[in-house]
């Protein structure tokens, strides 16, 4: 169906659905890049104009990409609650925007609507939205997981420990996870990217993590960022793994770029709670997204890459996560240019993703080839983090010196915990206390030379320090 | 003040003396830096950042930035490929410069007209021997002109001791402007059973100069990353160049032996090198 809308002098004709959502988004490269953004700032108003009247129920009727050829459109459509959808099915988009803002839908009727909104509806809000209006909104949603602490309680930001390196090697990796504990940051996972995809070396990686884990007591849990198929072998070998890591995609043919589909993911979460490993809790997933992913992979079928990537959050939210973390500024400037864009991007992710459920976290991010410095980043971390974001990445010094890239540090999670009152996941907060790293207040302690971690490290530093 | 060993601020005992204040408290692991490049150990002033860690982070940064920029020198490289033996092609992609490049990434994924004629008019030559190359060497520019001038006539040296003698080897095609993709559209033209992309890996703060390698099996236009298996993080620093040979070249023989590349095929490379170890004790 096609649409169209009078702004001025002038009436705008739009294709249809999927043309209206990309030119009303926000401007980006990737939009450009793919070709379906809008091509003046007053196409742009006109089509939000356009958006705002557009029924919600219409996300129903005429779908983005076909029910026949795409499993995602398919889970989307088939676990879509029509109960809960009742509550906001009169709503226009523009209506849906006013609804989210009022005090009529407060944290329990969020949470209760969450089912009945799909990913489309969202993205659609999304470009109605202004930044204040993603954080205000996200804010209100409050997703709650838990595996061996509990994450996402309001007033808590949680920090997941990249303690990446170049080449594995154990001893860098362990150094940089000791400087992360002693800084306070890990409660959301200890998750290390290899450099490598060699299933021995891999499982090295898994015993190292779970030496550490084991040999402080640390209430929390692990992560090798491998594919899905490595980490279900993995766990045939015996593996001692606590999260199965995959990047997903909002579109089958992305995914299918990535190597997996729905049914392998399932098949990954079974394995991983056989194992039966969480204490407090048992979501098992840990998903990486991110703006841009599908165009690279050719697969957006001229669908705008923030709907395409509200779509990956379906795929999330069936299969109930720990953690979703939208990797916001590692992709480049072709699909995020700079700054603004990506600032822009990681408030609209952190928005759809928790209005529809979804433990999101973001990798505060950006490469070498954008345009983009620390200075962006803070502000982008202290949005989100009044937002109520889930978790950021700690990285020493935010320098990531196996992916080359920079994202957030421990410094910062202790700056956004100063600046805005948050605190560490409970269990983890008590562990902290425990070991002497933060005082009874909840500030950080000066860790001495004497200090019992540094007297009792994991055996592979222990033997070479 | 100790001096970290990736610094670059300049070794000027003066200007480090005023930097430093009693406000720095230092963390007592600092011992722990030998075992990585990472930041670990900066110390902190309150819970942030010391003034000297910024600045080097900044300089960092600026290093990394101006990297991006700079062009591949492909006659230096193309002569020195040469004098180790090798034969070699020169390509361009339909990206005409690095601003283009930056925003197009399908304009680097593909080659543009004179680079399709290159290897086409290499095909027609190589009519009458007509023995099918089993392994072809893409060298890609990628994000960083650095990592390839500084570490490809290093990793081609290691290749040429680990190569199968039976192989028949393509001529070293030189693409620039290139995205790993650009190996499959050159692989397919060249009628390569395998192709093997060494290309500059985006820097990092640390790392300007990363190489990265790509192989596919069986090259085509339009192949994905799932097709692919990746070696990365090629430099002294990193991988070296022997170990990444070895490692290539183990995927290459399995991905021959097996008939595919990617996610398909699993780097069993050191589980093998293990059980050949234990058959062998």
């Amino acid at each position: 169906m096609s649409y169209r809308y009078t702004a001025g002098a002038h009436t705008y004709q739009f294709a249809d659905l999927k043309c209206v959502l990309a030119k009303a988004t926000p401007a980006r490269s990737g939009d450009y890049l793919a070709g379906v953004a809008a091509e003046t700032y007053a196409e742009r108003m006109a089509a939000r104009m356009c958006l705002a009247t557009i029924p919600l129920k219409r996300f129903l009727e005429e779908l983005i990409i076909p029910y026949e050829t795409d499993e995602v459109t398919r889970l989307i459509v088939d676990t879509h609650d029509k109960q809960a959808f009742a509550e906001i099915s009169h709503l226009t988009v523009g209506d849906f925007r006013d609804w989210l803002l009022s005090d009529i839908a407060d944290s329990a009727t969020l949470k209760r609507v969450a089912p009945g909104i799909t990913p489309e509806m969202a993205a659609a809000v999304c470009k109605l939205m202004r930044n204040q209006d993603l954080i205000l909104v996200a804010k209100k949603c409050h997703v709650i997981t838990a595996f061996r602490n509990t994450i996402g309680l309001p007033g808590h930001i949680s920090v997941r420990l990249q303690p990446n390196h170049p080449t594995d090697d154990p001893r860098g990796i362990a150094a940089s996870m000791l400087d992360g504990l002693l800084y306070g940051s890990g409660d959301a996972v200890i998750g290390i990217n290899p450099a490598t995809d060699s299933l021995p070396a891999l499982m090295d990686l898994y015993y190292l993590v779970d030496e550490v884990i084991n040999q402080y007591n640390i209430p929390t849990q692990s992560c090798i960022l491998t594919h899905v198929t490595n980490q279900i072998q993995l766990i045939e070998k015996g593996a001692p793994l606590d999260l199965v890591f995959q990047s997903i995609a909002g579109t089958e043919k992305a995914n299918k770029s990535f190597g997996i589909d729905i049914a392998l993911l399932k098949e990954a979460q079974s394995a991983a709670l056989s194992l039966n490993r969480g204490t407090v809790g048992n979501n098992v997933m840990y998903f990486e997204t991110g703006q841009g992913s599908v165009l690279s992979a050719n697969a957006n079928f001229g669908v705008d890459q923030q709907t395409c990537e509200a779509r990956a959050y379906a795929i999330a939210r069936h299969l109930s996560p720990l953690l979703t973390n939208t990797v916001v500024g590692f992709i480049g400037p072709e699909y995020l240019y700079d700054g603004k864009q990506i600032i822009r991007a990681g408030l609209e992710d952190h928005f759809c993703g928790k209005l529809l459920g979804v433990p999101l976290g973001c990798d505060v991010c950006y490469t070498n080839h954008a345009e983009a410095d620390q200075d962006d980043m803070d502000t982008l971390m202290t949005l989100l983090a009044t937002a109520g974001l889930t978790f950021i990445m700690g990285i020493p010094g935010s320098d990531d010196i196996m992916l080359n890239y920079q994202t957030t540090s421990f410094h910062d999670a202790l700056y956004l915990r100063k600046v805005l009152g948050l605190k560490a996941a409970p269990e983890f907060e008590l562990w902290l206390k425990k070991m002497n790293i933060m005082d009874e207040h909840g500030q950080m302690k000066a860790v001495k030379s004497g200090h019992s971690m540094l007297q009792n490290m994991p055996r592979n530093l222990l033997s070479a320090a | 003040m100790t001096k970290k060993p990736d610094s670059m601020l300049p070794e000027t005992p003066e200007v480090s003396d005023s930097l430093t204040t009693d406000a720095f408290s230092i963390d007592p692991w600092v011992q722990l830096k030998k075992f990585t490049q990472a930041r670990i150990a900066l110390g902190r002033v309150g819970s942030s950042l010391p003034t000297k860690e910024v600045l080097d982070f900044g300089l960092a940064h600026a290093m990394a930035r101006d990297a991006v920029h700079l062009a591949l020198d492909v006659d230096a490289l193309d002569a020195g490929i040469q004098s180790q033996g090798f034969n070699t092609l020169r390509v361009h992609s339909r990206a005409p410069d690095r601003a283009s490049y930056l925003l197009r990434p399908d304009w680097g994924r593909s080659l543009n007209e004179d680079g399709l004629n290159v290897l086409e008019d290499y095909k027609k030559q190589q009519v009458e021997i007509a023995e099918p190359i089993d392994f072809l060497i893409v060298v890609g520019d990628g994000l960083s002109s650095l990592a390839v001038s500084r570490h490809v006539q290093h990793l081609l040296e290691e290749l040429r001791n680990v190569l199968p003698e039976e192989w028949k080897l393509g001529p070293v095609v030189i693409a620039s402007q290139a995205r790993v993709a650009i190996s499959d559209e050159i692989g397919q033209a060249l009628g390569a059973r395998m192709v093997a992309m060494l290309i500059g890996e985006r820097p990092g703060l640390s790392s300007p100069d990363s190489l990265g390698l790509y192989l596919t099996y069986s090259p085509k236009r339009g192949g994905s990353d799932a097709d692919r298996n990746c070696i990365s993080n090629v430099r002294p620093e990193g991988l070296h160049y022997a170990a990444a040979a070895k490692k290539l070249m183990w995927l290459a023989k399995e991905a021959s032996r097996l008939k595919v590349s990617g996610v398909a095929l699993k780097d069993e490379s050191d589980m093998q090198e293990i059980s050949q170890q234990v058959s062998l004790s």
